[in-house]
């Protein structure tokens, strides 16, 4: 059941740009007064977070590893959080929907990022497409209170529907 | 009315305390002589040890079996007690009367424990598993791949051109509906097991490792007759199915436990994806509970590992004895994105074998051995491809499995020593109801997409293109397409369209917890239709069903494949062919 399906309706290039702009206007919505005058945080893709091979692991690439720290853009979609209203979940790049029967319990995609809220709140509709910005987090850690273990991280973050 | 009613009650109030023992394993189970057995009695409260009786043939089980059962007073600190036997042998074939006693209530079984005769037919068995290959993904993969015209086909695929055919009946212990695991376990023990469970009959307590384990094939092989076994699948090589050649675990999603007694068992060949629980949790990508690298481990154990079609062959031709694997952290790419779409994860993994690579070059390690071989191969994807309602994928995984078995049949027709069984472990409920007559390179439909659904006469004939040399149209979104429907479906947009950019995802996660609802997506495609789905709110997909799978079967041992048997007798056709029961 893993997906990789995006609607056909634009043409990829249109959709991307119109993507980006949604992203930075998200960004700068979220954010507030006060940080919309600093630098736009920089977009980041799902397509960006590593590279292209590694059946045994996957590397993480020059330009994730580069806005290590920094202030980055994502857009995804919400993963269905442990409880209701959280202020941690799993941001992916398509709308997952894990099957009991047809594959393990653990049917995660690989290319996950964990999202800390800077305020909890309630989870959005799970096929809807949310623009998410926060500090960007790199390297393997396990959630204390949860034990689950990511590689990317967006700390201190804030999201809106798209 | 009332007085029926009351006296019904009464009646089921009295018989419920005769609720009596449950015996492991189960009434009319067939044993092969010689394989390994738990033997499990459950208790329905507390027994008294000193009450308790066990007996085979009106004999006391310690002296029928040789040792005394453990006695376990309170199973999970409850009132309930037990005993086990592990690692039962018996050699003797013949009816055994298993009674158990806890001094008020008593239950018996019987077991058929059987022989094989000599000589040893096959030197080699070669079982094929399309997951979830129903009647309808052969019919359509033989329409695609070999073409039809006035109601003729212009040729037969490999798997219908095989002398022995059966119906084989799927039902689990617990269900008349199995999933992958019972149903593949059926064929690798003999034994009847549970849903979501391999190797074991699933027991009463909270454990997933404790249940009564039953041997497998591969041990049975490698222990009793030195042979060498293969296990090759383009699903996780944890799956189910794959992983039924060598687990006895009550839980299928236990991929850690799961790869520990792949490790364990050690067949020579071991191929497909599901990289991501051989790596420790710290690499990214990896899906392991604890920082153990199993790739070293298995290189430590002699393996040669591959994580490319080219490493694969490479390690083949140079000879390696024990050969690993892993070419995607998930499952592998079904043949349609990896051979034509390029999407899914082929960008990421673009050297992924085919599966008919793949068979190659395991006949290839395994055939060194003198002993002969083992080897299951599965196209897993029909299964996960139907699940989400992506039925051209699972056509093209249904013709890539029927090559698969063809490069098989080349190999057994050198020398006529290897028995080939092709079948399904489930079917699912799907059917060809009609061609959709529908231009998708032209503007939106002016017309309903329901309306351009060819039935009967309008029906006619799909425009895919003429095959290539493997069986495969290189264009699927024709004008005139295969209309395959599932019977059972969660909430979901209906296209009536491949889906060209990737897999099909049909449900997401609905507002209530542990329910689903239509991927808003696909309401985006032009004509798209919402389905309410016919299935509980909790179920995100297309379900298996419990009709028969057809079985074909090529070579020697093969006459044992007729009429209609039981998913249990495909362990005898195979147990049978090798004489696993004979030899010591």
């Amino acid at each position: 059941m893993r997906s990789h399906s995006e609607p056909r309706s634009n043409p990829p290039k249109l959709r991307l740009s119109r993507r980006r702009a949604l992203l930075a206007l998200a960004a700068g919505l979220a954010s507030g007064g006060v940080r919309t005058a600093a630098a736009a945080p920089a977009v980041l893709d799902f397509a960006d977070l590593y590279e292209a091979s590694g059946v045994l692991g996957l590397k993480f690439s020059p330009k994730l590893l580069s806005l290590k720290g920094a202030s980055v853009a994502m857009q995804g979609y919400m993963a269905p959080p442990l409880k209701a209203e959280s202020d941690f979940f799993v941001l992916t790049r398509e709308p997952v929907s894990l099957c009991p029967f047809c594959s393990s319990d653990a049917d995660w995609p690989t290319d996950i990022v964990v999202i800390h809220l800077r305020r909890a709140a309630q989870p959005t509709r799970y096929s809807d497409p949310i623009a998410v910005t926060g500090v960007l987090e790199v390297g393997s850690a396990t959630d204390a209170a949860t034990g689950f273990v990511s590689q990317i991280r967006l700390m201190n973050a804030d999201f809106r529907i798209v | 009315m009332r007085q029926t009613l009351a006296a019904a009650l009464l009646l089921s109030t009295v018989s419920a305390p005769a609720l009596s023992q449950t015996i492991y394993p189960i009434d009319r189970a067939q044993i092969l002589t010689g394989a390994m057995f738990d033997l499990k009695v459950e208790f329905p409260g507390l027994a008294e040890p000193g009450k308790i009786s066990v007996t085979v043939n009106g004999q006391d089980h310690a002296q029928a079996l040789g040792r005394a059962a453990t006695y376990v007073a309170r199973e999970d600190d409850k009132d309930q007690s037990a005993v086990t036997l592990r690692d039962v042998v018996i050699d003797k074939p013949g009816r055994y009367v298993v009674k158990a006693t806890d001094g008020v209530n008593t239950r018996e079984v019987a077991w058929d424990v059987y022989e094989t005769a000599q000589p040893r037919k096959a030197r080699n068995v070669i079982l094929f598993i399309g997951d979830g290959m129903s009647n309808a993904h052969r019919v359509a993969a033989r329409i695609l791949a070999r073409g039809i015209q006035e109601g003729k086909y212009k040729g037969k695929l490999t798997l219908d051109d095989m002398p022995a055919m059966a119906l084989v009946s799927t039902s689990g212990v617990d269900s008349v509906i199995t999933d992958s695991a019972n149903s593949a376990s059926a064929y690798t023990t003999g034994h009847k097991s549970s849903t979501n469970a391999l190797g074991v009959y699933a027991d009463r307590t909270k454990s997933t490792t404790d249940d009564p384990k039953v041997e497998t094939i591969t041990s049975l092989a490698q222990r009793r007759l030195n042979m060498a076994v293969g296990v090759v699948t383009n699903t996780e090589i944890e799956d189910a199915t794959p992983a039924s050649m060598v687990a006895h675990t009550r839980r299928r999603a236990e991929y850690d436990v799961i790869v520990q007694q792949f490790l364990d068992q050690k067949p020579d060949v071991i191929m497909g994806g599901g990289a991501a629980n051989f790596i420790p949790k710290s690499t990214a990508g990896s899906k392991r509970g604890d920082d153990q690298d199993y790739v070293e481990r298995f290189k430590d154990a002699g393996y040669a590992v591959a994580t490319t079609a080219g490493e694969m062959k490479a390690a083949s031709a140079a000879g390696a004895k024990k050969l690993l694997g892993l070419f995607n952290l998930g499952n592998m790419d079904g043949v349609l994105d990896r051979k034509f779409l390029k999407v899914g994860s082929v960008k990421r993994y673009p050297e992924q074998p085919d599966l008919t690579e793949q068979v190659k070059s395991a006949i290839e390690v395994l055939s060194k051995n003198d002993n002969g071989f083992v080897l299951m191969v599965e196209s897993g994807l029909i299964d996960k491809f139907t699940h989400a309602l992506d039925m051209e994928r699972a056509i093209y995984d249904t013709i890539m499995l029927d090559n698969a078995v063809k490069v098989a049949k080349d190999f057994a027709d050198q020398k006529n020593d290897t028995l080939i069984l092709v079948l399904a472990d489930h079917t699912h409920p799907v059917g060809i109801v009609g061609v959709m007559h529908d231009d998708m390179d032209g503007p939106a439909p002016n017309v309903e997409l329901r309306d351009r659904l060819g039935i009967y006469a309008e029906a006619g004939y799909p425009s895919y293109p003429a095959p290539d040399a493997e069986g495969y149209p290189n264009k699927v979104d024709v004008k005139d397409r295969l209309a395959l429907f599932s019977a059972s479906f969660p909430d979901y947009y209906e296209t009536y369209r491949p889906k060209m950019d990737g897999p099909n995802n049909p449900t997401v996660a609905g507002k209530e917890k542990g329910t689903y609802a239509a991927n808003e997506i696909y309401a985006k495609s032009p004509g798209a239709q919402l389905r309410p789905g016919n299935l509980p709110k909790d179920g995100n997909s297309d379900v298996h069903s419990a009709e028969d799978s057809l079985l074909n079967a090529y070579g020697p041992g093969s006459e044992m494949v007729k009429g209609s048997m039981d998913n249990t007798d495909v362990f005898k056709v195979m147990a049978h062919a090798l004489a696993l029961g004979t030899a010591k």
